[in-house]
This record gives C-alpha cells, structure tokens and sequence, in this order.
C-alpha cells in the first residue's frame, strides 16, 4: 500500500504575527512549524504504515526551506520526502497550488493520498478537494477516523451535527482534521536517518499533464486587490474587582444597555 | 487560466443548502447579500436547490427573496455526498452561466466549493465576511486595464490576524464561499411563490459516489447559538465540565444560551455545535458573555460582532479583555452565583 501526504509549513499564527512596516507579513521573523492538520493527516499515514507495512510518501510545494518540514516528516517516520520548488510556482492561489501538486502527484503510484483539511496561514480548505478533481478521484473531506477495508477506507466524515461513516474504493483523497489524533514526536534515530535520507527536488519540468497558464501568480484566477492588519474595535472598560462590587458593575451595564 | 467569454455569463447563484430536507439558515443568508449584489449590477437571484423530495421548499426561498428556484431533484442526491452534488452545481452553473456564485462556507459548502470551482475552473476565495461590487484594480493603474462590476471578497487570513480583498477579474463565475452567521437575511414574505426551474443533469454513479454505510447524528440542543441573543460563552477557565453549571443558571436566568471556547469542546466538556470561533460558528448576539475565555484571535474571530461584549476573567492580561467592551479581572466562581441570583431577584 502506498500513501502519499501532503504537508505545508505555515508561520506559527498562534503566537501572533509580525509585519513589516509597509503592511505586508514578515515571514522570516516568524517560527515556521508543520501544518497542524496535515500533521494529523502525516500520523494517520504512519499508523497505516505500523499496521500495514504501507510506504508513505510526504510531499510538499513551497520555497528551498520547506525541506525542513520535509526533513521532520521523515524524522517521524516516512519514507520518502518530495520537494517542489520552482520560480514559477511562486504566488499561487488554490488552483495553481493543487495543479501543481497534482501534476507532482501524476508521477508516483498511489493508493491513498492524505492532505490536512486547512492550512492555518490560508484557512482555505480548498487544495485538497481541488487536487482529488484534478486527479479524478473521490474525496473525503474532514476525516475524524480513517480505516481500511480490502480495496476500500471507511472514514468518518464530520458534519456540523452528525457525521458520516463513508465508504471509498481506493484510490481516494482524504482531508484530515487535527483532531484525528496526536501525532507522534520525533526519534533521536529518526532525525538522524532523515538527515541521511535524499530528499528528492522536482520543479516545473517534473509536472505532468500541466499546462503553464495554470501554474504561479500568472495561472491564478484569484487575484489579490488589497490585504491589511486586521483593525480592531477600540478596548473598552477593564476593572479589578471583587464579586459583590463586580455583579453591582454588571447589573449597572445591563440595566443602562436595557438587557434587563 | 484560459481565457473565456466572460460577457456570456449574468445573474447571482446561491446554493441553497438543505439538510434532512430542511433548509439550512445560510441559504436565506446568501439570497439576502445576493439581492444586494444582483441590485447593483441590475440582475436577478438563482437559488439552486438540490437534494432528494425538496421541491416543497422552493417556496420559503422566494419568501426570503429568490427570484428563480432551480430544483435539481434525485435520488442520488438524498444525503451530501461530493460527487453527485458537485455533478448538480457545477452542470446548473454550465447550463445556466451566472457571473457569481455563492456557497455557504459549511461542512457541506467548504467541501463543495472546491470541487466545483476546479471542476468549472474558475477561482474560489474561502469564509468571505464581506462582498461587493467594485472596480479591480481598485486604483487604475496606468496602461492596465480597470475593470468594472467585479465582485470583491474580503476574507480573513492567517488565523485572523490579516484581511484580504480578492477579486476574480479573468474566469467566471466569480465564486465565494460565506461565513454563516455574518450575512443578513431579508424579512421573510409570507405566502410567497416560486418562480421554479427543475432541472436534471442525470446522475450516473461512478467510483466517485462514495457509498454512506451510517449517518451518525449527535444529540443536540434544539437551540442554535447562532439565533441566540444572549450568549454565555465559557472557556477553559471554567475548570470542569461539571462547573458550566455556573454558565447554564445564568443563561436560564438571562434567557440566553451557552456556547463555548475550542478549548471547552478538545477538553469534552461540551459538543462542537456550542464552539464559538475560527473552526466554530460566527455569531453576533446583543450581549456576549466570555467567561474564563482568554481571547486567543481565533476564538475572537467568531464573536467580535456581538453588540455588548463582557468578560471575566482571572488572568489581567487576557487578550479576550482587547475585544470586550467590560472586562472584569476578578474570580468566576464568586461573581456567577452572585450574578445570577440579583438578575433572578430583578427579573421576577
């Protein structure tokens, strides 16, 4: 069984996000880190890698420093790491970014191909379905459990209020959740073998059935008419106060807002 | 992309998504920001409807403003699955060409979206919080050509932190998913008659059809906390699933609902149809309580539009004490019960 896996590395949104004066985002004074939910989708790969001696295949789009992300990947277990990387890439909207990747994606043999549901950078949640069209297989969307049965995978499917037990013939794409598991940490022998391991370099010669007005900035049919720091709502009132005097402050609020 | 003919396409196409044969709340949502942009370009709203027995629910569309109803109506379209509901929109979208089509940013429509802007190539900008019509590029630039009635989709990005406007100049349609909760309906008309089109691309099950061998509902409170006026959000400052008992005295007192924080629903101490924010639900109550909630912008992303904002918290340096408009650094545990008891002696 193969599978391959779809990473990103995002800044670390969570401890906030740092701008250059012009109003543009600073990547480089921010921590990168693997995409949360592809990290999920990478540990669901390798438990099927445990359970089924699967070869799992990690592959990414992005600048030369995304070998990082590459490189732990591989630390925690899989087999194979795939960098695409060319000029031409750069700027992508969704659709030139799954193009791409599907185009990557045409040159290898596949059973299962994981991708995280969203990445925190973009939030789209769009690459994934979009790569599966583009290759002509089912999608899965928003995995909360995945297992398999013969040529098939079952899924648990998430809905707002319900989900879904969802049968697939394989081949098929999955999106994966965060909350799908906890991923498992590196290995002292793991990272050493990563760092022996070749990770393999493809750029815009290496994709196949894609055409150049697809690919890059120019390929995307989103265009950026402008992007800011998000403005805020001024601060309003804070007070340190103890109980009783705080219900009287709320009361006070309530009362002159006609809550109650 | 390939250029195509983009004067071919007119009108504003909603997807009217339903669920178990009920229409799901954004689908009233997106006709209301769709008359809004059909009014300004001098056009008509399309909701499409699709599923399986739906027709009897074309008339509440026109009562919430659809001006058209295109009924797509199969067997194979009884539960969402991607394939036959992508099959049904992006073929209602060949058939029928609108300049814009607006999908609810959903479990259902996050899914769909993609599909069916790869498979009609064109672009798809994610959770649009605002839409209008302008020129792109916004400025004219010298020797570029400016070009007028494009749709523009401001969304949030990088957890919130960043907004963008996009625009879709070069493909039609122009396409969107909305965050639920933001857009507003319009007043419903009752008695109101659709204008219906039934439509029917044919559904031939492939590998793609992925088969349902269960649907697994989880038991819900009846009340969505995206209706509610009053919401009692707690976070994990609350300490236990056991001390939301707290929160619950005073919604009931308050006549308000109890929603909660991502960190509420990882720990289990509440369902994910109460979590407020980014991977939540967007409300705008008139008064929002954040109790024990530290504010990450994630969680502030789906509740900053509530009218009234106060939060108590333990911890002075709280961002949640950024957004609120009454912040209290004080003790939960002591102010709650406290709370509750004057709002039930004032109420009664």
């Amino acid at each position: 069984m193969k599978v391959v896996v779809c990473i990103k590395q995002v800044p670390d949104t969570k401890g906030g996000v740092k701008f250059n004066p012009d109003g543009t985002l600073d990547r480089g004074a921010m921590l990168t880190i693997m995409n949360p939910d592809d990290k999920a989708g990478l540990e669901a790969a390798l438990r099927l890698k445990d359970q089924y001696g699967a070869e799992v295949t990690v592959i990414t789009m992005g600048l030369p420093k995304a070998e990082e992300v590459l490189r732990e990947a591989m630390a925690m277990g899989a087999d194979n790491g795939i960098l695409v990387t060319d000029r031409v890439l750069g700027g992508a909207d969704t659709w030139a970014t799954s193009t791409t990747l599907a185009g990557a994606i045409r040159n290898l043999d596949y059973d299962l191909i994981i991708t995280g549901r969203q990445a925190i950078d973009g939030d789209t949640a769009q690459v994934g379905p979009q790569i599966s069209e583009h290759l002509g297989i089912p999608v899965i969307s928003y995995a909360q459990a995945i297992k398999i049965d013969g040529d098939s995978v079952i899924v648990e499917r998430q809905y707002e209020d319900r989900y879904h037990e969802v049968k697939a013939k394989m081949p098929c794409l999955i999106t994966a959740l965060a909350e799908l598991n906890e991923p498992r940490y590196m290995t002292p022998g793991g990272i050493f073998d990563a760092y022996k391991k070749e990770i393999t370099v493809w750029g815009r010669a290496n994709l196949v059935d894609v055409e150049d007005c697809n690919l890059g900035l120019a390929g995307s049919p989103t265009k950026i008419a402008k992007a800011s720091d998000k403005v805020r709502k001024g601060t309003g009132e804070k007070v340190t106060l103890d109980a009783e005097e705080a219900v009287a402050y709320i009361m006070g609020k309530l009362t002159e807002k006609h809550v109650i | 992309m390939k250029r195509m003919n983009l004067e071919q396409y007119k009108g504003v196409m909603v997807f009217a998504q339903q669920v178990d044969n009920q229409l799901s709340s954004i689908a009233f949502e997106l006709i209301g920001k769709g008359k809004d942009l059909a009014a300004d370009l001098g056009t008509e709203v399309t909701a499409v409807l699709i599923g399986y027995e739906v027709k009897g629910l074309a008339d509440e569309l026109a009562a919430y403003g659809a001006d058209k109803v295109i009924v797509i109506d199969d067997a194979e379209l009884k539960d969402y699955r991607t394939e036959p509901y992508t099959h049904a929109l992006a073929s209602a979208i060949d058939e029928f060409k609108p300049e814009i089509v607006l999908v609810g940013a959903t479990a259902i429509g996050r899914d769909l979206g993609p599909k069916v802007s790869a498979r009609v190539k064109t672009g798809l900008t994610a959770d649009c919080t605002v839409l209008e019509i302008g020129d792109f590029p916004l400025v004219a630039i010298p020797g570029k050509e400016q070009k007028h009635n494009q749709l523009l989709m401001t969304r949030p990005a990088f957890g919130g932190n960043t907004i963008a406007t996009i625009a879709c100049p070069d493909t039609r349609p122009q396409m969107a998913t909305v965050r639920p909760g933001v857009m507003q309906k319009r007043e419903k008309v009752e008695g109101a008659k659709a204008n219906v089109v039934e439509y029917n691309p044919g559904f031939t099950p492939n590998n793609n059809y992925v088969e349902i061998l269960n649907v697994v509902k989880s038991v819900v409170d009846t009340v969505d906390i995206m209706d509610a006026k009053i919401l009692v959000s707690g976070g994990r400052g609350v300490g236990s699933a056991e001390n939301f008992k707290l929160l619950e005295d005073l919604a009931e007192a308050l006549g308000g609902t109890v929603s909660c924080s991502r960190a509420v629903v990882d720990s289990g101490w509440k369902p994910r149809d109460l979590q407020v924010g980014q991977t939540g639900k967007t409300v705008r109550p008139n008064v929002y309580f954040a109790i024990g909630i530290s504010g990450a912008i994630q969680h502030v992303a789906g509740m900053e539009e509530s009218d009234i904002i106060i939060a108590i918290n333990k911890d002075e340096t709280a961002p949640i004490f950024d957004v609120a408009d009454y912040g209290i650094v004080g003790d939960l545990n002591k102010i709650l019960p406290a709370l509750t008891a004057q709002i039930k002696a004032v109420v009664k």
